[in-house]
């Protein structure tokens, strides 16, 4: 009980002070809230792990009955994601935001903001019934759209917050209907109501609610073809908020289907195969998009969608397992899906991070203008360069052990089925390593024109590495990187209360990873320590071979050119130019194009711009004619006094007469009857 | 370990027959067998030449792009002789890892700022990323035929019985060899011996490394072709016992040299925009073989 209180008075204290302080003192304030929260939640968090469920029942109130708070192993996993990414974020946020300094009144509102995500976020991990849940995630749904919308001067911005607002209420409007379901069946707000509701209503009904709660959950996650706010939304927030909305907000929509995996009894084969096609769909349309972006965040928005596939895919698998009886496959596969919701949290937070550096030096997102960074920003390169390597999947990184637990998983599957599912496994490999093979080329493309090569803009600033404390906490997310690719079967320990949750749904034998096709993972890392070893010992020959010998530093072999230019570099168009041709089909690429023309040429210009095929046939087409049909009756308001005081009278009269004419209209048919 | 030796002794002619081939095809006498290796050992004792414009990512990208090449050596294993990793699943690493150093070959191209070498850069990604499924769809069939997910079991316990087998086994080489010209960036695919920096691949992402990084670029290569005709070796050798497996060995690399030797001779390379639909092929022909796997185990209802 005194636990709630302090978790509830803190954030509440420190919102009432926080508009008094100094700068300074706001910055050591938020801090100091963020870090209890994470320190009060973290120790619960640890608990559930280790098997030691946090429960309270609060009394609540007359509508939403009594309220009940519960740690188990799958909150736990997310609260430790959540407040870590909150860790690190913030105290970068501490100096990213120090360029926002003349905005002291919008800067409090921010940090409140901030405060209020974090607890919101950490409190739906917990939140056993479904009341409170709205109100935490309407919360939390607030607290990042104003969060998004930091630098709202820029229209821009606006847009893009107004687009996530809009779509976070649809997501709300489909968990609503979902608990109203089953409120109005049983009669009990509590999330133990949903699972009773489904263990008595088995089949077609079951699934549909959770088709509801999918949907819901699915909008936050940004599965395709409900990804269209995040593309927005991340370029828009600066750079904390992009990678903690990245990190861990869409997260929780992730954590939301296996909560709702856990409360409804269902198909899960069914389920798991649904879930399973979206994702492979996701995973690769986010990533064949995100190669086509020119802003780096917005690349950077789209993966995200890629690697909620991935995540998709695992959980896919899970349910399979889950409905085939099938130990292994479901373990390794939910151990998959948990494992990337860490790892993806924290090298999409590292490359926002990044991203924020690479914006604060050079005001700009374009990476057609970017270039030759890595001289000036040495330290931001490399910290990009890991979490791109980690994000491709590459050993000896974080990335690789999540994507060989679920190859091991499918692997697994792979001896005992029949036909069907083995096409099935044929896809999602395929899946997997197109998605791997796109996402090589994305990052070749990101780090190498970003950061590589040549400047190809003239920055009137001074362009330089942010201050070391902005950066520490990025060497700790890349810390954590390497230490999970090193040592992944520390980590997979942590993931076998979990785990063990989803399997014990049908009593499937799981008590440890041993046995299981994953006591490979020591030699996966073992491998992957060679591989450094080899590297650094490489290293060091060459690094002896050279010193005895002459090496000269020369312009670069330009066939004989003399005069080149960081113009004729290749740019980021050009080095996915063959890539979008061959694909054109599946994208939108608006063109501007002016050509030579004339014996004496004058200016030429191309222009493109790459958009969802999916958002124009879901979002514009229908918005569009649902315009156009609203406008028919534009007529209505016309502007005239005369007009609005008939509709007032209208209104009134029809008030007064609908009852009346229903009654007699009721009378009437009675005496009808009784005739 | 045995594998390890044994690739490494391949290597060293594997590049050469090629050579010698494809001069005796083309009516000269060529260098002898071993000039490869004589042209490494030469840049290693060169010293470098670096772009202005590069940075480390130049430096150490050769290194790791090599490294890279040799982890994925010590996977593939020797008929029964275990690879020095090997484990599960250890096809997946080995992929994976190669893929890591292609990452490193590209972004080291796109570090020069040369056009030519962000243009090499460009096909390299994609032609390696459309590679990959069929990989992955064959070592996914061979599984599926025999029942393991690493290597060496895979390839021990790799029975070719019936013509069906056989046909499979054929058909699998011939995708380990095509993948093999891909990763090493031959025909039809790229053309090593091109004059035209616009139509090269591979060496157009190389051209401003020297010495020592271009000898061990050069060497990655020749492992790569070793290391592909050691798993193609695998595929046949099933339990065969080490006294037989050793020259066989040999003579299959060699054998392997002389067929990649005459394609290069009497195949000319492709359009550039048709390499896709090739490497797209090459993944059917993948599912061609899955689909055999099916037929073999008896799975295909």
């Amino acid at each position: 009980m005194n636990f709630v209180w302090g978790f509830l008075l803190i954030p509440l204290l420190a919102i009432c002070v926080l508009p008094f302080l100094s700068m300074k003192g706001k910055a050591i304030a938020v801090y100091a809230v963020i870090s209890s929260i994470a320190i009060l939640t973290g120790t619960l968090a640890f608990q559930g792990l280790a098997g030691q469920n946090f429960a309270l029942e609060l009394p609540g109130s007359l509508i939403s009955g009594s309220i009940e708070l519960r740690v188990d192993a799958l909150s736990a996993w997310f609260i430790l994601i959540i407040d870590f990414t909150f860790l690190t974020g913030g105290f970068y946020g501490l100096f990213y935001m120090k360029a926002y300094a003349d905005q002291p009144t919008n800067l409090t509102l921010h940090s409140i903001l901030f405060i209020l995500l974090h607890a919101s976020l950490v409190s739906l991990c917990a939140i056993q019934n479904s009341i409170a849940f709205l109100v935490a995630w309407e919360i939390m749904a607030l607290s990042a759209f104003l969060c998004v919308i930091f630098e709202h001067e820029k229209v821009a911005t606006i847009r893009a917050g107004i687009n996530f607002l809009i779509q976070s209420h649809i997501s709300i409007l489909f968990l609503m209907l979902g608990f109203i379901w089953v409120a109005s069946q049983t009669g009990s707000y509590d999330f133990s109501a949903i699972h009773s509701y489904s263990m008595t209503h088995p089949g077609a009904l079951s699934l549909m609610l959770f088709l509801f709660f999918f949907i819901g959950f699915a909008i936050k996650a940004g599965f395709v073809p409900f990804h269209t706010w995040l593309p927005y939304a991340h370029p828009a927030a600066p750079a904390p908020i992009s990678g903690i909305m990245s990190g861990v907000l869409i997260k929780i929509g992730i954590f939301g289907i296996l909560r709702m995996l856990l409360l409804i009894d269902l198909d899960y084969t069914v389920v798991g195969i649904v879930i399973l096609i979206l994702s492979i769909i996701s995973g690769v349309y986010g990533v064949m998009l995100a190669i086509l972006q020119h802003n780096l965040k917005r690349l950077l928005a789209y993966h995200s969608i890629e690697n909620i596939g991935i995540i998709g895919i695992g959980i896919g698998l899970g349910c399979i397992g889950l409905g085939t009886n099938h130990p292994v496959l479901c373990s390794l596969g939910f151990a998959g899906a948990l494992l990337h919701t860490l790892n993806h949290s924290l090298f999409k937070s590292l490359l926002f991070f990044t991203a924020g550096n690479v914006y604060q030096a050079t005001h700009t997102l374009d990476i057609e203008k970017l270039g030759g960074l890595v001289k000036k920003m040495p330290q931001t390169a490399i910290l990009f360069l890991l979490a791109s390597l980690a994000i491709c999947g590459l050993p000896p990184f974080n990335g690789f052990i999540s994507e060989f637990i679920l190859y091991t998983g499918l692997f697994s599957w792979l001896q005992q089925t029949q036909i069907t599912s083995l096409i099935g496994i044929i896809v999602t490999v395929s899946g997997l390593v197109l998605i791997g093979g796109l996402a090589l080329i994305c990052f070749t493309k990101a780090f190498g024109v970003v950061f590589l090569g040549n400047p190809r803009h003239v920055f009137h600033q001074e362009i330089k590495e942010v201050p070391f404390f902005q950066l520490l906490p990025l060497y700790f997310i890349a810390a954590f990187i390497v230490l999970i690719g090193m040592f992944p079967t520390v980590f997979l320990e942590m993931l076998i209360m979990p785990v063990q949750l989803f399997t014990g749904l049908h009593q499937l034998p799981f008590t440890s990873f041993r046995g299981n096709g994953l006591e490979v993972l020591a030699s996966v890392s073992q491998a992957g320590w060679c591989l450094v070893a080899l590297v650094l010992l490489l290293l060091g020959i060459r690094k002896l071979v050279l010193r005895k010998r002459n090496v000269t530093v020369l312009p670069t072999w330009n066939c004989g050119y003399t005069a080149p230019t960081a113009k004729i570099q290749y740019t980021a168009s050009s080095f996915v130019k063959s890539y979008s041709k061959l694909f054109g089909m599946l994208f939108l690429i608006f063109k501007k194009e002016k050509e030579v023309e004339g014996i004496f040429p004058t200016v030429a210009h191309l222009e493109t711009r790459p958009y969802d095929k999916i958002e124009k046939w879901l979002i514009d087409t229908p918005t569009t004619n649902l315009r156009v049909f609203l406008g028919r009756f534009r007529f209505v308001q016309n502007g005239r006094l005369q007009f609005y005081i008939l509709y007032g009278i209208l209104f009134i009269v029809s008030v007064i007469s609908i009852p009346i004419l229903y009654d007699t209209v009721k009378q009437f048919v009675e005496f009808l009857k009784e005739l | 370990m045995l594998s390890l030796l044994f690739i490494l002794l391949a290597a060293s002619f594997f590049t050469g027959i090629v050579v010698r081939t494809k001069s005796i095809a083309s009516g000269r006498k060529g260098p002898g067998i071993f000039q490869p290796v004589k042209d490494v050992v030469r840049l290693f004792k060169k010293g470098a030449v670096y772009s202005e414009t590069s940075s480390f990512v130049f430096r150490i990208a050769p290194t790791i792009y090599f490294s890279s090449v040799f982890v994925a050596m010590l996977i593939v294993p020797f008929g029964s002789s275990k690879g020095l990793i090997s484990f599960n699943g250890d096809f997946i690493f080995f992929a994976y890892v190669l893929a890591l150093g292609k990452f490193f070959s590209i972004i080291g191209a796109l570090d020069t700022g040369s056009s030519f070498e962000g243009m090499g850069a460009s096909r390299e990604a994609l032609f390696s990323m459309f590679a990959e499924p069929a990989f992955f769809i064959l070592m996914g069939s061979l599984a599926l035929m025999t029942g393991h997910t690493s290597f060496q079991e895979i390839f021990t316990t790799l029975h070719l019985g019936s013509s069906i087998t056989y046909a499979l086994g054929v058909l699998a080489a011939s995708v380990f060899l095509m993948i093999a010209m891909i990763e090493n960036s031959r025909m039809p695919i790229d053309d090593p011996k091109t004059h035209l920096e616009l139509t090269m691949i591979h060496e157009v992402m190389i051209l401003d490394n020297s010495g020592f990084d271009l000898g061990l670029i050069l060497t990655a290569g020749y492992l790569k072709f070793a290391l592909y005709g050691a798993i193609i070796f695998n595929l046949f050798s099933g339990s065969i016992a080490v006294g037989y497996a050793i020259p066989l060995f040999f003579a299959m690399q060699a054998f392997l040299a002389v067929v990649v030797g005459i394609i290069e001779s009497f195949m000319a390379r492709s359009r550039m925009n048709h390499n896709a639909q090739f490497i797209v092929v090459l993944s059917s022909v993948a599912l061609l073989i899955f689909f055999g796997a099916l037929m073999v185990s008896g799975k295909f209802i």
